[in-house]
């Protein structure tokens, strides 16, 4: 297969890294930006070493085996994404997760998968290792409005599903954060949240190709501020969907509340779909901002995963299943 | 020709307000504002103007406790720079962050209340600051002073902007709007009479105990 080099893909949006960013900024309040915005376009600026997608990325480490996504939009640093975290077990400040994360440890992680299940098990990290592990190169938006682009590490979750055996009558899985008080400070620094962090998925959400378990991101295992050893990766879910460190998982008949969930009912609900056309109550979904770009990008139903997953929600009304 | 002096309060004042930009053109330079340099930049700027107008609207009432004029001094020039952090912060909005891109612009400010709100407080912010020169004082007679409590709903205004933005659980913007409501409360007449009297109070309680004390 000839090699597609990202100089011969033209991406609708430019992208930059901090210093054009910066650069950028300057011509801003020189007022040359202006002109550009008259007509338009945003500013074109050429690719340079270093900038995501650019073919001289370091191949061994961090690695991915491309530049791009499948829309051809660059992957972002493995820096911002390791240094730019929402993990409120550790602080809400997300410049600050990855220095109160650092050291936290995750050698000795189980996950106990059980519920309604033929088979309930204690997955060790060993246990993890064997699954086949595969690069998935996700997009993944935030409800806050802002996005990146992934090469995560990880299994599909069925292949782990699949190892219990679900009995027929489970219809969601729910998903548990570790609830460390003594490692983590969020626990006393932010008693308004019903803690541990819960997540849930639909059964059929949960068995889906594109839900992955990820264990590490960039060819490397994954960091303790993006949710190491383990945790769940769902591409056309808002983030908060994709739970972190994940320590249990159980089949249940009934729909988990998450956190958010409790903590907001009328702002998150329990599908959280990326939706450009269902705002947040306080602010729009219409657009987001991609971490290192200027301007912003439209949000894409489903985060442009609408012919992989729109099926599994025929017939609802997304406005009311937010 | 008139030289101007400037009270020692004032030099701080104006060389004080322009550190939160240097800080912020300074970690620009460095690197130092994370992978969303655009929200760190609005917020950051957002947060200034914020405080620089908390603390105009505080002059008043700690010159009151203090008995100290000279502070009277800092109140136009805390809230003229508050209007230009917030005129930076929407400079942001609009340019950085949006790109001009006004079907997108139109949606985010004009539907949604945090901005709506936000965009209020800007152009409250806007005629204060236009209204702020003697001539306009003079012009505007007793309005002036109607016209300039305005900073008050936009000190208000400021912290529910603020409050609409973060989640739920977080607590700062609620602070602040706690110190507006004080900083309000400190100029209600009956209030403002009883801060004198326990300051005139306390000031001869002193003396006497000075004077006993020799």
């Amino acid at each position: 297969m000839r090699k597609i080099s990202p100089s011969e893909i033209t991406p609708e949006h430019v992208y930059l890294s901090r210093r054009e960013l910066l650069k950028s900024m300057g011509i801003l309040m020189g007022g040359a930006a202006l002109l550009a915005a008259c007509n338009g376009n945003p500013p074109t600026l050429t690719l340079e070493p270093g900038l995501p997608g650019d073919p001289t990325i370091d191949p061994v480490d961090p690695s991915a085996s491309s530049n791009v996504d499948e829309l051809g939009d660059p992957l972002n640093t493995f820096d911002d994404i390791t240094n730019y975290n929402n993990f409120y077990e550790f602080t809400t400040d997300k410049i600050d997760v990855a220095r109160l994360a650092e050291g936290y440890p995750t050698s000795t992680w189980e996950i106990q998968v059980g519920g309604l299940v033929h088979n309930p098990t204690t997955f060790s990290m060993d246990d993890l290792r064997n699954f086949e592990i595969e690069e998935r190169i996700y997009r993944m938006r935030c409800v806050e409005a802002w996005s990146m682009v992934i090469p995560w590490m990880g299994f599909p979750l069925s292949k782990l599903l699949a190892k219990v055996e679900p009995k027929a009558e489970a219809t969601y899985v729910r998903f548990e954060t570790i609830h460390d008080t003594k490692g983590m400070p969020g626990f006393s620094k932010y008693p308004f949240y019903q803690w541990p962090y819960v997540e849930g998925l639909r059964m059929d959400e949960a068995m889906h190709d594109l839900t992955l378990i990820s264990t590490g991101l960039y060819g490397k295992d994954l960091l303790p501020q993006n949710g190491a050893p383990a945790r769940l990766v769902v591409p056309w879910k808002y983030g908060f969907k994709s739970i972190k460190s994940i320590v249990k998982i159980d089949l249940v008949t009934e729909m988990p509340i998450s956190l958010w969930m409790n903590a907001a009912p009328n702002e998150y609900g329990f599908y959280a779909n990326v939706n450009p056309e269902v705002d947040h109550p306080r602010w729009s979904q219409g657009s987001e901002r991609r971490i290192g770009e200027l301007g912003r990008r439209e949000t894409l139903m489903f985060n442009g995963y609408a012919d992989e997953v729109a099926a599994l929600y025929s017939g609802m009304d997304l406005a009311i299943n937010f | 020709m008139k030289r101007r002096r400037f009270h020692p309060l004032q030099i701080i004042t104006y060389i004080g307000v322009w550190i939160p930009l240097a800080i912020l053109l300074w970690d620009l330079t460095q690197d130092n504002l994370g992978a969303d340099i655009i929200r760190e930049a609005t917020l950051r700027t957002g947060k200034t103007a914020l405080v620089l107008l908390v603390l105009s609207l505080a002059i008043t009432p700690v010159s009151t406790i203090l008995n100290y004029k000279p502070l009277l001094k800092l109140r136009r020039p805390l809230g003229l720079y508050s209007f230009m952090y917030a005129s930076i912060h929407f400079a942001i909005f609009i340019g950085v962050d949006y790109f001009f891109d006004l079907t997108l612009i139109k949606e985010a400010l004009l539907e949604k209340r945090y901005a709506i709100v936000g965009l209020t407080t800007g152009l409250i912010l806007l005629v204060l600051a236009i209204t702020s020169t003697q001539g306009w004082k003079r012009r505007l007679k007793k309005r002036w002073a109607q016209l300039h409590k305005l900073a008050y709903l936009a000190g208000f205004l400021a912290t529910v902007h603020f409050a609409w933005l973060v989640k739920q659980g977080v607590v700062e913007p609620w602070i602040w709007m706690g110190v507006v409501l004080i900083l309000l409360l400190a100029r209600v007449p009956p209030v403002k009479r009883f801060t004198i009297s326990v300051r005139s109070r306390s000031a001869s309680w002193l003396h006497r105990c000075i004077s006993r004390a020799r």
